[in-house]
């Protein structure tokens, strides 16, 4: 029997719903009023919601003292090089996971998994001096590979969860009709994988994105990302929260705008084979 | 061409012996048909030969040449899976042409062995859908449409009519035996259904736990089984079985008799009995018989007019010539 859910119930549901909505969504709402401010109002007690001079100022000043479009760049080829890296390489070992399992498939999987418990700080010693080593210190090319790696548990864990959907004897028919690996890999399991291999891709870039510890710790002034960006505000002398505020609406706009238009792709792809 | 021969072929997962050494010859153009009770192995089996599985040991040749090292892409060998199998996210012409594609065959002899598949298989209408938008007797059309294109030595089928109903099922058996006519071409099927087995083998393999219990044409396997397990699997309803007494009288461990053997009569003969349940199909009649002191009812076929009812009596006579014998191993005697 279908659960019985009276009017009431239903309004009040909705209602908890938008308070726990908008909490959640509260401090984003706050930056991106708070950079209209000036910064005298923006530090105002008691707060000022919406009846404020709005001004456009705090952007214009960021964008004169720093090059936004250069740390926009240095972003987009991070997130967006380090989840390309990521997928080329999690792809075959996703397979192999899901279609050609060993008996030790899943303690490799969990292991994978458990080098994201680990704080990154017990590990910035080592990977700093190598980074120093190999001249990849401030570079976008280490950041990407660095990035790469702390997201590619992830991106196999989805890939392969993804994978396990896909009946293995489709796998089979492809390699009885005369398809190698790669032929096997490229035109049957990846197009069938897509919308799995979409919201991989998508989340990962969401998460290189909003990276911030690695980003600031291994960057000074040529890879600086937006992360950077924003933190270049906060400075020791005091701070500005209009300008801020600015910084960081302009550095999450980006991904906000291609999460909006993704929520569809990425709520199918992260609830993938919940139900059958 | 299509002679499949397996030489001591063994396989095992682990420690667990699958098939223990085996040897089989498939000749060129023969409907061999594996056919024995689930886990029996015949569709490892298939698999070994599909190269879809490593032989543990063994050689497997596929006309005259060592294939046991081969991947199934360089067989030459098509396969039509139970579940179908078809690719998702492709037209039925792209499904049917993937093999093609595959081989590098140009686009206008794609299409046009494409087309001619279509039309044999009466798919033409459906050229542009996908899988999805299918009927399951379609889609396993398109999944033999993609076996054919491609010419094979030869095609495996495994269990490829199970998802089917069995009003659908009749007619693809048909389709699929007409398909042998035509093609002549070498054709290794699966099944556990032994009327499947009866209907479409030129020759019928039988297994149990991966060892070949007798191999031969259906008529062979059926008026003469090698042992017991052959005896009760072919033949539906299965054949009667006697041991004890009655079996001592034919100098025998056990004897069977089919149903079929069997004459039934309300007024005399060997066996009195009482009716137990009786199916009516309306061409036969399928009597299960009590007869006092034997542990297991006898099954009688006669024909769809005789008229007996639960608890009625009834005297069984069994046709002497076609008494089965097996001794004590279970082999069958003379």
């Amino acid at each position: 029997m279908a659960r019985a859910v009276t009017n009431n119930r239903k309004a009040l549901n909705t209602a908890v719903a938008w308070l726990v909505g908008l909490l959640i969504f509260f401090p984003i709402l706050w930056t991106v009023l708070t950079s209209f401010k000036t910064e005298a109002q923006a530090i105002n007690d008691p707060p000022i919601f919406l009846f404020f001079d709005w001004t456009l100022e705090n952007y214009a000043v960021v964008q004169e003292r720093s090059d936004y479009l250069r740390f926009l760049w240095n972003s987009i080829i991070i997130a967006g090089g380090s989840t390309l890296l990521g997928i080329i390489i999690a792809v075959p070992a996703a397979w192999s996971m899901a279609f050609v399992p060993s008996r030790r498939t899943k303690d490799i999987l969990l292991w994978m998994l458990s080098t994201k418990m680990l704080p990154a700080v017990g590990v910035l010693y080592p990977i700093y001096l190598l980074f120093i080593q190999l001249g990849l210190l401030d570079t976008r090319i280490g950041l990407t590979i660095v990035l790469m790696l702390i997201n590619l548990p992830i991106i196999v864990w989805m890939l392969y969860t993804y994978f396990k959907e896909i009946p293995a004897e489709i796998l089979e028919a492809a390699r009885m009709d005369g398809a190698s690996l790669r032929e096997e890999i490229l035109y049957v399991l990846t197009p069938m994988a897509v919308p799995g291999i979409a919201s991989t891709i998508l989340l990962n870039i969401i998460l290189a994105w909003n990276e911030a510890f690695w980003t600031l710790n291994l960057t000074a002034v040529d890879a600086a990302p937006l992360t950077a960006f924003i933190a270049s505000y906060s400075s020791p002398e005091g701070l500005f929260y209009a300008k801020l505020s600015a910084a960081s609406t302009m550095a999450i706009a980006p991904i906000l705008i291609l999460g909006w238009f993704s929520q569809k792709q990425l709520v199918r792809g992260l609830t993938f084979g919940a139900v059958k | 061409m299509g002679r499949i021969v397996l030489e001591k072929v063994k396989k095992a997962f682990g420690e667990t012996l699958v098939i223990p050494p085996l040897d089989l010859e498939i000749n060129d153009g023969e409907f061999v048909v594996f056919v024995g009770p689930s886990g029996c192995g015949k569709s490892t089996l298939l698999r070994l030969i599909a190269g879809l599985e490593d032989v543990t040991d063994g050689t497997i040749l596929i006309d005259g040449s060592d294939a046991t090292a081969v991947p199934p892409a360089k067989r030459g060998l098509a396969m039509v899976f139970q579940s179908y199998a078809l690719y998702p996210h492709m037209s039925v012409r792209k499904n049917i042409a993937f093999p093609l594609r595959m081989a590098k065959l140009d686009q206008a002899e794609q299409n046009r062995r494409v087309e001619q598949a279509a039309e044999v298989l009466n798919l033409t209408d459906y050229l542009d859908r996908r899988p999805g938008q299918l009927s399951g007797g379609q889609r396993q059309r398109v999944a033999i449409g993609r076996a054919i294109v491609r010419e094979p030595a030869a095609f495996l089928f495994d269990e490829p009519l199970s998802n089917l109903d069995a009003a659908l099922r009749v007619g693809m058996r048909l389709e699929i035996s007409e398909l042998h006519e035509r093609l002549s071409t070498t054709m290794i099927y699966v099944t556990h259904d032994q009327v499947e087995a009866m209907t479409m083998a030129d020759k019928i393999v039988v297994l149990q736990s991966g060892v070949i219990e007798q191999v031969g044409s259906p008529l062979e396997l059926y008026r003469a089984p090698r042992n017991r397990f052959v005896a009760g699997f072919i033949g539906s309803p299965r054949m009667n079985f006697l041991e004890g007494d009655e079996a001592a009288k034919f100098n025998a461990q056990a004897i069977g008799v089919r149903p079929e053997h069997i004459e039934a009569s309300a007024t005399q003969g060997n066996w009195a009995g009482k009716v137990g349940v009786s199916e009516h199909l309306g061409s036969d009649t399928f009597f299960h018989v009590h007869v006092k002191n034997w542990p297991e009812p006898i099954t009688v076929r006669a024909g769809g007019e005789v008229d007996l009812h639960h608890g009625d009596d009834i005297y069984l006579t069994p046709d002497p010539e076609r008494i089965h014998r097996f001794d004590a191993q279970g082999l069958r005697m003379g």
